[in-house]
């Protein structure tokens, strides 16, 4: 569904992205992990044609993305900080994506609109909002449009445990869709039960992209955060 | 593109500064008409402000509108839009509505007290003075990532053209004056947007017997259909290529 091959990023000197070439199908749920500033948000951005990547290609759907807009409307993004128009209110941001994003042919999932109760907030504007409540927009707006693919970057930071916890229902729910879900995140306990798949990212390289229970067994640990202790602990061969 | 374009317009007009903006140009041009008895020495200090105020709050209010809006421009680039199409709706938008204060606030009045052909050019070339500035601003503003520097490039940009071009003209006439720079004049004030504007409007006041052979050399070249033409052909110059040099920026901007 979305293949990178060979991409470069450089922020001035520093290699934000380095040679990396990942190969990802549909109906995998993939925890994409590494430390800070190992350009998982990068790589993120450089799917979502936010950042144009100084070599390399990525197809989605077979397609190369540069030059390219369309195939975002296949794509859900939840951004791990939330930015608005701060003018705008809850209702008016929702209502514009819909006419920006309007195709007769997709029906609208409001579900997460209502459960975290953002539809009693319309009128509330986007400046006067806490981060949790951003956070609540950004995961129903990159849910409404029922895409094929969904990009969370740090989905559950800033939440409260109950938004925490209806948001990774709903992922495990849009999961059996058979939908390709890319997530990052720092809090490692939390993906246990939700992906199937692992990428690793160290300083702009990709180290491995493998199944969750292929790395369950090589390191003998059943929990990923003990599992993903023990490889970076490791010293690289 | 509509869509953004509407969005863009109605969340400018709710914008108190344009409505300031508006209500300003509006009470001195009615003032500057009804202080003098003849609507054509109106006319002429009317051109004076409105040549130095209208660019001014355009490239400034642009600059800083487009960086505030930084957060909704990232979240439109992250929806199924084309790059181009975004940049381009929220230039339109923004022209749009500072051509719309400009007519209201000085149109209106030029087109009450002084409807004759001169007024008529006096107010094409305040809204074509306007589009150029905020053109002007975008180019500024995706060159710069930083907003206190983007500003600050945006007034200087704006003394370079409303001040130190003419200081600079006249540095180069008066070491050259041995030579016959005339022609090289006309040329010279092709590269200043707001004195091909002035002089387009001086020629038409006939005040341009006060700007000596200069004027007179103005007068055989603006003066002509083809001349006036050309002048046109280059203050539309000044809106496109800003714009689509933006544009192409704007492209392979990081965001």
């Amino acid at each position: 569904m979305i293949t990178i091959s060979n991409i470069t990023k450089k922020f001035g000197k520093l290699a934000a992205l380095d040679d990396v070439s990942i190969n990802c199908v549909s109906t995998e749920c993939i925890a994409l992990i590494g430390p800070n500033g190992s350009g998982k948000t990068t790589l993120i951005k450089s799917i979502l044609g936010m950042v144009v990547p100084d070599k390399g290609t990525i197809q989605f759907n077979n397609k190369n993305i540069a030059h390219n807009w369309k195939y975002r409307k296949h794509i859900g993004y939840m951004p791990q900080i939330g930015k608005y128009p701060e003018n705008m209110t809850i209702g008016q941001i929702f209502e514009m994506m819909k006419s920006i994003r309007n195709d007769e042919t997709i029906s609208l999932d409001e579900e997460l609109i209502n459960e975290f109760g953002l539809d009693k907030l319309l009128e509330k504007r986007m400046g006067t909002l806490s981060g949790g409540t951003r956070q609540k927009v950004s995961a129903s707006l990159a849910f409404l449009f029922n895409p094929d693919v969904l990009i969370l970057d740090e989905p559950t930071a800033g939440l409260d445990p109950v938004a925490s916890e209806i948001l990774k229902e709903k992922i495990s729910k849009e999961k059996t869709k058979g939908k390709l879900i890319l997530i990052t995140s720092h809090i490692l306990s939390e993906l246990d039960d939700l992906v199937t798949h692992i990428i690793f990212m160290q300083d702009g390289k990709l180290k491995f992209h493998k199944p969750i229970e292929t790395l369950r067994s090589e390191t003998g640990e059943l929990k990923l955060s003990k599992a993903i202790a023990n490889i970076m602990l490791k010293p690289t061969p | 593109m509509k869509k953004i374009i509407k969005f863009v317009i109605i969340d400018i007009l709710r914008n108190k500064i344009v409505l300031a903006y508006t209500i300003f140009l509006l009470i001195t041009s009615l003032s500057v008409f009804n202080l003098e008895d003849n609507s054509a020495k109106g006319l002429l200090s009317l051109l004076n402000l409105i040549l130095f105020i209208v660019p001014l709050v355009s490239i400034i209010f642009s600059t800083i509108y487009i960086y505030n809006s930084s957060e909704f421009i990232e979240l439109l680039v992250s929806q199924p839009l084309e790059r181009k199409n975004i940049w381009l709706s929220l230039f339109f938008g923004l022209a749009g509505s500072m051509v719309l204060a400009f007519f209201i606030g000085a149109g209106i009045p030029i087109l009450i007290y002084e409807a004759s052909s001169t007024g008529l050019m006096m107010l094409i070339i305040g809204c074509i003075i306007t589009i150029i500035f905020v053109a002007i601003a975008f180019l500024t503003t995706v060159n710069t990532r930083d907003k206190a520097k983007g500003i600050g490039t945006a007034i200087l940009l704006w003394l370079y053209f409303a001040l130190l071009f003419d200081g600079l003209v006249l540095f180069i006439l008066f070491q050259f004056s041995d030579y016959p720079l005339e022609k090289v004049v006309v040329f010279i004030s092709a590269l200043n947007p707001i004195d091909l504007g002035r002089i387009l409007i001086l020629l038409r006041l006939d005040v341009s017997a006060l700007m000596g052979y200069t004027g007179a050399v103005f007068k055989d070249f603006f003066g002509t259909n083809l001349g006036l033409l050309i002048a046109f052909f280059t203050l539309l110059l000044w809106c496109i290529i800003p714009v689509g040099w933006s544009v192409i920026k704007f492209k392979k901007k990081d965001l």
